[in-house]
């Protein structure tokens, strides 16, 4: 690495990596590289150095300690219960699902062999034959039909009960294939099938003690609120069965212990690391960091049914106002993708890449003001701890504010209570959104007429005509071309200003190979378990 | 004979008052516990809480039966040794507790065998040369002991000895534990932690407690009739002063079983401290209630054995 820029951190090389696995051509990278001033033969050190991590070889054996950040009492092994990233990963390890994500946010088939319909309201599920429970059960149509059953029981206490609700009947229609018909057209059903809480548990399974799944692990020790512990199962119906013999699972709450215990060897992955340790990890060279963009973001609010978001100019002018790569850059540490004001983020197959983030013009933001007449009124933000970072962005957004004589003040509320007393209420206030897996998802939520979370409560007949009728369409293109156009609606249109979609940081050894970004969020969709190795 | 009696009656009384406490502060944890906003079918539900599915939920639970009941039914459960079911994940609180109070008990019994011994003897030998450079060493440590966080040590301690020397483990549990020097290495940095926390306060509790025995006319007087320095405060002082010592440490011990949430944090050490909160934060009820009690008579054992230690230690009461 003697070509290596003397700044270059293992935070640039993931970011590298970041790119490649996203699928940027040589090119582009260097292109990247030259702006952010690298030489051209350094250059392309950095990319065979990031290449070369992209496609190791495996490593079979070996035993994992991975920590999160949270775990209690309530964990579950019941994935209709997951809560918690800690859940995730003992769903992901233990079970499988029908379908799963991949890196580009694209459903692959995982317990079925196919999923089809002609009219994305009827589904045919066809399942993969020969797949054996830990028990020693073979899976069929029964125990997809009791795991999708269990999400419309109330007694249950399904997380995925909003989402199951739209499944009007499921239907076994022979040993291998369950037919379900949606109450309305809804292309997405492979998507929505790839979430953690769909994961299939064998017909007749109340006793969720131990987890009796299709997965590469079997469970071994699960102690809530302390660790789990899961071992290789050598009947594992995918031919690149696991890797690793075995991996244990707890968490660390305290992000300074959990990076600690990283450096001193005691774990191979911290997962979400806190962007201000980031130099504790990259002075060491036995450990490196994971970025992933999921698509989380903290968002500027403004309701368009009170003053001042009444006057569509105050938007416009708050839109031009925003300093995106400041946000980006200083607030967020460079660990963020910038935004361009709508949900759906560069991790998901439809977004629009065209739709350009706006400029920061404050000269243009005066203007709006002025035909406003809003220059110089106090006019207050709402932040809070509560929404991510929300603070220091609207630090930011006042002290351009004030350059061009708008008095913008920073409203500091505690987290305590902040979502039910503030978000959705105060005109001018920050939110923060998870998340979600597809664009329909995303905009049923928060900007249909009728949304439950309509943040800038934006109201357009024309968008909500076309949310449902992308739904329900199967042709690709055509889906792609709707959801690019109402990318740009939520963009010019409603009051919601989203500067930045925030990175999740993984801190793992530098000995860990396999572990990809996706779009479902941090240690690869929280299943880095089966895919992962261990270099001797 | 009426004069032999007397300390049974009052160890009785002690043990009386315990009892009572115990009830007292059941019923307070549990009105606490009720004012809580959400209940438990609320918080596991979390963002999809719509109405209908909080209402089946809590019908599944059994949450709708009145809280008051549902707590007299678990105190009338736990009078017959049966400390009820976890709401959250239906395991049974004695085995939610069981693993989890042994570890706490563990750490707690190690840290006393260290931090005792150690802290008396500062105490008592600060004591006897008081005023000397050995006091006022011992007397400034203890200062700056107290003052620094418990946080701090405990992070400052994995800092040097786990991540820059790499000696010790960075976690106290998960680590294979099979040999002594794997327990040692283990065990060190909590220990170490937590006994600088609690001996702080013992040493000068014990160094105050023994000056002032020193200052009354009858020590003063063995000292007169040519009583050895070590003599005049270890056969004459100290059994007067054992009755505040053993107060000021079961103070301090007290502190071990539900009070090192911080330490079970950053070592990732899984007692009961961190069980607590978690059953709060999740409205628990029967675990809350579970690990109060358990807390409670800790703390209650603690102060009655003081008290016990004081009342029998008296010559006056002998």
């Amino acid at each position: 690495m003697t070509n290596t820029p003397t700044n270059w951190t293992s935070r640039d090389d993931a970011a590298v990596e970041h790119m490649i696995r996203r699928g940027a051509s040589r090119r582009e990278l260097l292109k990247m590289l030259m702006a952010s001033g690298v030489a051209v033969a350094a250059g392309g050190t950095l990319l065979s150095h990031a290449t070369a991590a992209v496609a190791a070889t495996p490593t079979t054996g070996g035993t994992l300690k991975a920590a999160g950040w949270s775990s209690s009492t309530a964990d579950t092994l019941d994935p209709a219960k997951a809560t918690l990233s800690t859940d995730y990963v003992r769903c992901c390890a233990y079970y499988n699902r029908l379908t799963f994500l991949d890196g580009a946010g694209t459903a692959q088939m995982e317990l079925a062999d196919s999923i089809e319909s002609d009219d994305a309201q009827t589904w045919n599920i066809k399942l993969k034959s020969g797949v054996q429970f830990h028990d020693g059960k073979t899976l069929t149509a029964d125990d997809v039909v009791y795991s999708m059953n269990r999400h419309l029981d109330p007694a249950v206490g399904s997380k995925a009960n909003s989402l199951a609700k739209q499944m009007a009947e499921i239907i076994k229609v022979d040993d291998l294939t369950v037919k379900i018909v949606l109450a309305e057209p809804n292309a997405d059903l492979p998507t929505i099938l790839s979430l953690h809480h769909f994961m299939i548990v064998a017909d007749g399974t109340t006793d969720f003690s131990t987890a009796n799944g299709t997965g590469a692990f079997k469970s071994e020790v699960f102690e809530p609120g302390v660790r789990s512990i899961g071992v290789r199962n050598d009947n594992y119906f995918k031919s690149q069965g696991p890797y690793l013999d075995s991996f244990e699972f707890f968490a660390i709450p305290d992000n300074n212990a959990r990076v600690n215990a990283l450096l001193s060897g005691d774990i191979q992955i911290a997962a979400a690391v806190n962007p201000r340790s980031l130099r504790m990890v990259e002075g060491n060279d036995a450990v490196r960091t994971s970025i992933s963009t999921a698509g989380n973001y903290t968002n500027l609010n403004i309701r368009l049914d009170v003053a001042p978001g009444e006057q569509m100019d105050f938007v416009e002018g708050m839109k031009s106002l925003i300093n995106r790569e400041a946000i980006q850059k200083s607030v967020l540490r460079g660990l963020a993708d910038i935004g361009n004001d709508q949900p759906v983020s560069s991790a998901n197959r439809y977004h629009n890449p065209n739709l350009a983030p706006r400029d920061f013009d404050p000269e243009k933001a005066k203007f709006h003001f002025e035909k406003a007449g809003l220059l110089g009124v106090e006019i207050p933000m709402v932040a809070s701890d509560a929404a991510g970072s929300s603070v220091d962005m609207a630090t930011v957004v006042q002290q351009a504010g004030a350059e061009i004589g708008m008095n913008l003040t920073v409203d500091r509320v505690p987290s305590d209570g902040y979502w039910s007393n503030y978000w959705l209420k105060s005109p001018v206030h920050f939110g923060n959104i998870n998340p979600r897996p597809t664009p329909d998802i995303l905009f049923s939520l928060l900007y249909s007429s009728e949304a439950p979370w309509n943040e800038s409560q934006y109201k357009s007949e024309k968008f909500d005509k076309m949310m449902v009728e992308a739904r329900g369409a199967l042709d690709e293109e055509k889906r792609t071309a709707m959801y690019w156009e109402m990318q740009e609606m939520v963009a010019n249109e409603a009051g919601t200003i989203i500067p930045a979609y925030i990175s999740n940081v993984d801190a793992v050894t530098s000995k860990l190979g396999g572990l990809e970004a996706n779009p479902l969020g941090g240690m690869m969709g929280y299943a880095f378990a089966e895919y992962v190795w261990l270099d001797a | 004979m009426t004069r032999s009696f007397l300390p049974y009656i009052l160890v009785a009384q002690r043990l009386g008052i315990a009892f009572v406490t115990l009830i007292i502060v059941s019923f307070a944890v549990f009105f606490a516990t009720a004012m809580l906003p959400g209940d438990v079918a609320e918080i596991l539900l979390g963002q999809a809480a719509t109405p209908e599915a909080v209402a089946g939920l809590r019908e599944a639970m059994g949450l709708d039966e009145p809280a008051l009941s549902r707590f007299v039914h678990w105190l009338l459960g736990l009078a017959q040794g049966d400390m009820g079911t976890s709401y959250v994940n239906n395991i049974e609180v004695a085995e939610l507790i069981g693993g989890r109070l042994l570890n706490s008990l563990r750490l707690a019994a190690v840290v006393t065998l260290v931090s005792v011994p150690v802290a008396l003897t500062l105490g008592i030998c600060a004591a006897m040369w008081r005023g000397s450079i050995f006091d006022r060493l011992v007397s400034l440590l203890t200062i700056f002991v107290v003052s620094v966080p418990e946080f701090m040590v405990a992070t400052l301690a994995v800092l040097v000895f786990a991540v820059w020397l790499g000696w010790l483990p960075a976690l106290s549990y998960g680590v294979e534990l099979d040999s002594w020097s794997a327990m040692l290495r283990a065990y060190a940095m909590p220990v170490i932690s937590l006994s600088l926390v609690v001996s702080a306060q013992m040493i000068r509790m014990s160094r105050a407690a023994v000056i002032e025995t020193i200052n009354t006319p009858y020590v003063e007087m063995a000292l007169l009739k040519g009583a050895s320095l070590s003599r005049m405060v270890l056969r004459h002082a100290l059994p007067n002063a054992l009755g505040p010592i053993a107060n000021a440490v079961a103070l301090s011990l007290s502190y071990l079983v539900g009070g090192v949430i911080i330490v079970e944090t950053i070592f990732n050490y899984p007692g009961v401290a961190k069980l607590m909160v978690d059953a709060v934060s999740t409205r628990d009820l029967p675990l809350i209630q579970s690990c109060a009690m358990i807390f409670c008579v800790s703390y209650l054992s603690l102060i009655t054995l003081a008290d016990l230690i004081a009342i029998l230690s008296n010559p006056r009461l002998r």
